[in-house]
C-alpha cells in the first residue's frame, strides 16, 4: 500500500538504550512500552486461565467437588474481568504501541510519558483486584457484568476495592486511547494519507474513539454501584425510585461497544496477515474502512440486546433486535473481503496465516450464534445459558485471542530479529485449534438444552458434554505452554530475520531492519 | 500535511514521573477502597491515610512532571506539531469527561422518564403499581419514594445566581484570552483573576446550598432518586469546577511569572477549554436538575 522512497536509517549509529530496571520503569519508548503491555497481557492470560481451569475442574462432574459455590462465583467473575481488561485489551494496546508508530512513520507515540503512565497503572489495578480474593469475604462474585443488586445489596465487603480498581483501569485505557488517536491524527509521515493507512491503524483509530466514548460510562456506573452500596443511594433500587434495569442499560451502553473494542483491532490484524500470505493486495480496502466505521456507530445502538428478558416494551425489543442484526452486515463485508483476498492468491500457510484462517472460520461461527441470540424470541430461551458462553468465547478466544497470537507470530521477527520455530508454532496452532473447539463447541449443545451459566453444579444429563468441555479446556490451557516456549526460544535466538521477514509483506514496518532499532523514523520517511 | 510541520518531534528521555503517578493512583485506589470499607463497618483503619499518601504523591508527581514540561517548553523544545498533540490530547480528554456526565444525566433521564412512571404502573407495569407500591404517586421531583423516604425540593433561585456567575466567568476568561493574544498583559491578569474569584464564589454558594439542603430541606444524598441525582450531578460538577479553578490558579501563577506568548500558550488554552466545558455542563445541570 505504501512504499518508502528515502530509506534513511542512520538510526543504528545512535541506537543506545538505557540499561537495567530503570529502562523499564522510566521508559518513554513505544517499543519498550509495547513489550511491557504484551508481557503483562501474557501473564494475566495465564492467571485468568488458571481460574478457568478451576472452573472447568469443578464442572468436570456434576455435584460439588472442589470449591464451594461462593468461590466458584469469584472465579468466574475475576476470570472474566482479567481476560477482558487484563489480557485482551492490554495485548491490543501493546500491539498498537509497537506497530502504529512504525506503520505511520512516526518517531514514537505522540505523548510518550503519558504512554508509560497508562501502562504502569495496570499492574497496580490488577494487584488490587487480585488482593481482594485473599481478603475476608473474598473478591467480587457478581459476574464480570456486576449487575445490581448482586453488586450492591448482595455483594461482599471488598466491592469498594473492585470499584476503585476498575476506576484506575479506566483511567489507563482512556489515556492509552487518547495517545493512539493523537498519534494517528498528528504524527503520520508526509504522504501517509488517510486512505493509505494500514487497516490495523484504521481499526485502532476507531477502537480508541470507542474507548474514549464508553470507558467514562463504565466509570459512571461503577460510581453509582459504589454509592448504592456504601452511601445509601438508590439508583438501582426501586424502593428509592431507581431501577435495577437502569444498571443494565448503563452497563451495556459501555459493554457492547466494549466487545467491539476487543474485536476491531483483530480485524485490522487479519487484514494485515491475509494479504501477506496470499501475496495479493487486500480486497476492498475502502469498504473495510467504511465497514469498521459503521460497526462502531451501530455498536452504540444495540446495547439492549443483552436485556431482552428484562421486560422492556415490545417496540424496544424490536428496535434492538433489528439494529443488532444490522451489525452482521458490515461484519459480513469483512469476512467476504478476507475470503476474496485469498481467492486465487499464491497462498502459503505459516503459523500467522494458520491462526488468521482459523480466526476467519471460527469468528464467523461466533458471529452466526450472535445472530441467533439477536432474535428476541429465541433469546428468551438462550439467554443466560451456556449458549451465550459458547457465543462469546468463539468471538473472544478463537476470535480476539487467536488474532493476537497471529499478530505475535507475524511481527515477532520484527521485534526480536529472529524467526520463531515454525515446527513448534505449527504444533501450537494445531493443539490450540483442536482443543478450542473441543472446549467451546459442545457448549452450544448444553446451552440449547438449558444448562445455565455461572452455576457450579448442573443436571445429570449434561454430564458427558461437560466432561468433554473440561478435557478440551485443560488441553487448551496446556497448549498455551507451547506458545511460551516458542516465545522464549525466539527471544533468545534462531534463524536471522530479514527486514522484510515475510515475502509478501508490505508496509513501513518492513522497511526498517529486524529487529527494529530502538528509535525508528527520527526524521519522517516520505511515503509515496 | 506540509513539511514545515516536521521540525524534529521532541521525544523526552526517560522520566520518573509516570511510574510515580502510577504508584500514586495505586495508593489512591487502595486507600479510597479501604476507607469506604472501614467507614461502612464503622471501624477506623489505614484506608484514609493511604488515600492521603496517594494524593500527596500525586501532587508531587504533578509538580515534577509539569515542571519538566514547562522547562522543556520554555527552552523551545516543542514544535508546532507537539503543540497540536497537546491540544488534541486535551480535547479528547474533555470528550471523555462529557461522556462521564452523559452517563449521570442518562441515569437521571431514565429514572424520571421511565423508572418512576413504571413504578407508578405506566406502560405494561400495572401490577407493579397495584401490588408492590399501591400508594405511590409517580411525580417529579420525587419527594416521597416508594419506600416512604420523604424530602423537599430544591428551589432554583440561588442556582440562577450561580448560573449568572459562571456565565460571566466564562466571558471574563474569554477576555483574558484575547488579552493574552493581543499581548495586553494587564487585561490578561485582571480578567483571569476575576474569573478565578467568580469560580470561588460559585463554589462557596454551592457549599451554602448543600448546607441548606441538608439542614432545612432534609434533601440528602440518600433521599431517594431525586436526592441521588441531585447530589451526584451537582457534586461531580462541583468537583470539576474545583479542578478547573486549580488549573486556572496555576495558569495564573505562570502568567504572573511572565510565561505564555500570544502564539504559544497551550496550558492557558487547556485551562480555558476546561473551564468553558465545566460551564456548559453547569447550564445543563441548571436546566435539567433545577428548573425542569
Ligand atoms: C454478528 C455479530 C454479533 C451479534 C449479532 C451478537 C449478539 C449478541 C447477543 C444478542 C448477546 C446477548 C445474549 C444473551 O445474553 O442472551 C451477545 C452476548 C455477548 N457477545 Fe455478542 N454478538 C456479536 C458479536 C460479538 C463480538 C464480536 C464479541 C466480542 C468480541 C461479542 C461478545 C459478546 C459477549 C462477551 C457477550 C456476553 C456478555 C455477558 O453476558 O457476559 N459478540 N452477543
Ligand atoms: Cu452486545
Amino acid at each position: 500500500m505504501s512504499t518508502v522512497t528515502t530509506a534513511d536509517h542512520h538510526d543504528e549509529h545512535h541506537d543506545h538504550k538505557p540499561t537495567g530496571i530503570k529502562r523499564w520503569l522510566f521508559t518513554t519508548n513505544h517499543k519498550d512500552i509495547g513489550s511491557m503491555y504484551l508481557i503483562f497481557a501474557l501473564v494475566m492470560f495465564f492467571i485468568g486461565g488458571a481460574m478457568a481451569m478451576v472452573i472447568r475442574l469443578e464442572l468436570f462432574q456434576p455435584g460439588l467437588q472442589f470449591v464451594d459455590p461462593q468461590f466458584f462465583n469469584q472465579m468466574t467473575t475475576v476470570h472474566g474481568l482479567i481476560m477482558v481488561f487484563g489480557a485482551v485489551m492490554p495485548a491490543f494496546t501493546g500491539l498498537a504501541n509497537w506497530m502504529i508508530p512504525m506503520m505511520i512513520g512516526a518517531p514514537d507515540m505522540a505523548l510518550p510519558r503519558m504512554n508509560n503512565w497508562s501502562f504502569w497503572i495496570l499492574p497496580f489495578a490488577f494487584l488490587i483486584l487480585l488482593m481482594t480474593l485473599f481478603m475476608p469475604g473474598g473478591g467480587p462474585d457478581f459476574g464480570w457484568t456486576f449487575y445490581a443488586p448482586l453488586s450492591t445489596t448482595y455483594s461482599n465487603d471488598t466491592t469498594a476495592l473492585f470499584v476503585f480498581s476498575v476506576h484506575i483501569m479506566g483511567i489507563s485505557s482512556i489515556m492509552g486511547a487518547i495517545n493512539v488517536i493523537v498519534t494517528i491524527v498528528n504524527m503520520r509521515a508526509p504522504g501517509m494519507t488517510w486512505m493509505k493507512m494500514p487497516l490495523f491503524v484504521w481499526t485502532w483509530l476507531i477502537t480508541a474513539f470507542l474507548l474514549i466514548m464508553v470507558m467514562p460510562v463504565l466509570a459512571g456506573v461503577v460510581t453509582m454501584v459504589l454509592t448504592d452500596k456504601y452511601f445509601a443511594t438508590s439508583f438501582f433500587d426501586a424502593a428509592g425510585g431507581g431501577d435495577p434495569v437502569l444498571f443494565q442499560h448503563i452497563f451495556w451502553f459501555f459493554g457492547h461497544p466494549e466487545v467491539y473494542i476487543m474485536i476491531l483491532p483483530a480485524f485490522g490484524i487479519i487484514s494485515a496477515i491475509v494479504p501477506t500470505f496470499a501475496r495479493k493486495k487486500l480486497f476492498g480496502y475502502a469498504s473495510m474502512v467504511y465497514a469498521t466505521a459503521s460497526i462502531a456507530i451501530l455498536s452504540f445502538l444495540v446495547w439492549a440486546h443483552h436485556m431482552f428478558t428484562t421486560g422492556m416494551p415490545v417496540f424496544a425489543l424490536l428496535f434492538f433486535m433489528y439494529t443488532t442484526m444490522l451489525i452482521a452486515v458490515p461484519t459480513g463485508v469483512k469476512v467476504f473481503n478476507w475470503v476474496a483476498t485469498m481467492w486465487r492468491g499464491a497462498m502459503t500457510f505459516e503459523v500467522p496465516m494458520m491462526f488468521a484462517l482459523a480466526f476467519i472460520v471460527l469468528f464467523t461461527i461466533g458471529g452466526l450464534s450472535g445472530v441467533m441470540l439477536a432474535i428476541t424470541p429465541a433469546d428468551f430461551q438462550y439467554h443466560d445459558t451456556y449458549f451465550v458462553v459458547a457465543h462469546f468465547h468463539y468471538v473472544l478466544v478463537s476470535g480476539a485471542v487467536f488474532s493476537i497470537v497471529a499478530a505475535v507470530y507475524y511481527w515477532l521477527p520484527k521485534w526480536t530479529g529472529h524467526m520463531y520455530d515454525e515446527r513448534l508454532g505449527q504444533m501450537h496452532f494445531w493443539c490450540s485449534l483442536i482443543s478450542v473447539n473441543l472446549l467451546f463447541f459442545p457448549m452450544h449443545f448444553v446451552g440449547l438444552a438449558g444448562m445455565p451459566r455461572r452455576i457450579p453444579d448442573y443436571a445429570l444429563q449434561f454430564a458427558d458434554f461437560n466432561a468433554i468441555i473440561s478435557v478440551g479446556g485443560f488441553l487448551f490451557g496446556l497448549s498455551q505452554l507451547i506458545f511460551v516456549w516458542v516465545l522464549i526460544k525466539c527471544a533468545r535466538g534462531g534463524e536471522k530475520a530479514e527486514a522484510r521477514a515475510w515475502e509478501g509483506a508490505e508496509g513501513l514496518e518492513w522497511e526498517v531492519p529486524s529487529p527494529a532499532p530502538y528509535h525508528t523514523f527520527d526524521t519522517p520517511p516520505e511515503v509515496k | 500535511m506540509n513539511n514545515e510541520s516536521y521540525q524534529k518531534y521532541y521525544v523526552p528521555d526517560q522520566s520518573p514521573w509516570p511510574i510515580v503517578g502510577a504508584v500514586a493512583l495505586f495508593f489512591i485506589a487502595l486507600g479510597a477502597g479501604l476507607f469506604v470499607m472501614d467507614m461502612d463497618k464503622g471501624e477506623s483503619g489505614w484506608g484514609g491515610y493511604i488515600l492521603l499518601l496517594g494524593i500527596a504523591i500525586l501532587f508531587f508527581m504533578l509538580y515534577g512532571w509539569f515542571k519538566n514540561v514547562i522547562d522543556e517548553s520554555m527552552t523551545g523544545l516543542y514544535s508546532a506539531q507537539m503543540d497540536r498533540s497537546f491540544k488534541q490530547g486535551m480535547s479528547w480528554f474533555i470528550v471523555s469527561e462529557i461522556m462521564f456526565f452523559a452517563a449521570l444525566f442518562g441515569a437521571l433521564f431514565y429514572a424520571r422518564m421511565i423508572a418512576i412512571p413504571w413504578l407508578g404502573g405506566a406502560s405494561n407495569n400495572e401490577m407493579t403499581g397495584a401490588i408492590l407500591w399501591p400508594d405511590f404517586s409517580a411525580v417529579w421531583p420525587l419527594l416521597t419514594t416508594p419506600g416512604g423516604t420523604e424530602t423537599q425540593a430544591m428551589g432554583w433561585g440561588l442556582p440562577a445566581i450561580n448560573t449568572t456567575i459562571l456565565v460571566i466567568s466564562s466571558i471574563t476568561l474569554h477576555f483574558a484570552h484575547t488579552g493574552l493574544e493581543q499581548n495586553k498583559r494587564k487585561q490578561l491578569t485582571t480578567m483571569l483573576l476575576i474569573t478565578l474569584i467568580l469560580g470561588l464564589i460559585f463554589l462557596g454558594l454551592q457549599g451554602y446550598e448543600y448546607v441548606h439542603a441538608y439542614r432545612d430541606l432534609g434533601l440528602r444524598l440518600d433521599s431517594g432518586i431525586y436526592g441521588n441525582t441531585f447530589f451526584i450531578l451537582t457534586g461531580f460538577h462541583g468537583i470539576h469546577v474545583a479542578l478547573g479553578a486549580i488549573i486556572l490558579f496555576f495558569v495564573f501563577l505562570r502568567v504572573l511569572k511572565g510565561h505564555f506568548t500570544p502564539e504559544k500558550h497551550f496550558a492557558f488554552q487547556a485551562g480555558a477549554w476546561y473551564w468553558h466545558f465545566v460551564d456548559v455542563v453547569w447550564l445543563l445541570v441548571f436546566f435539567v436538575v433545577y428548573v425542569l
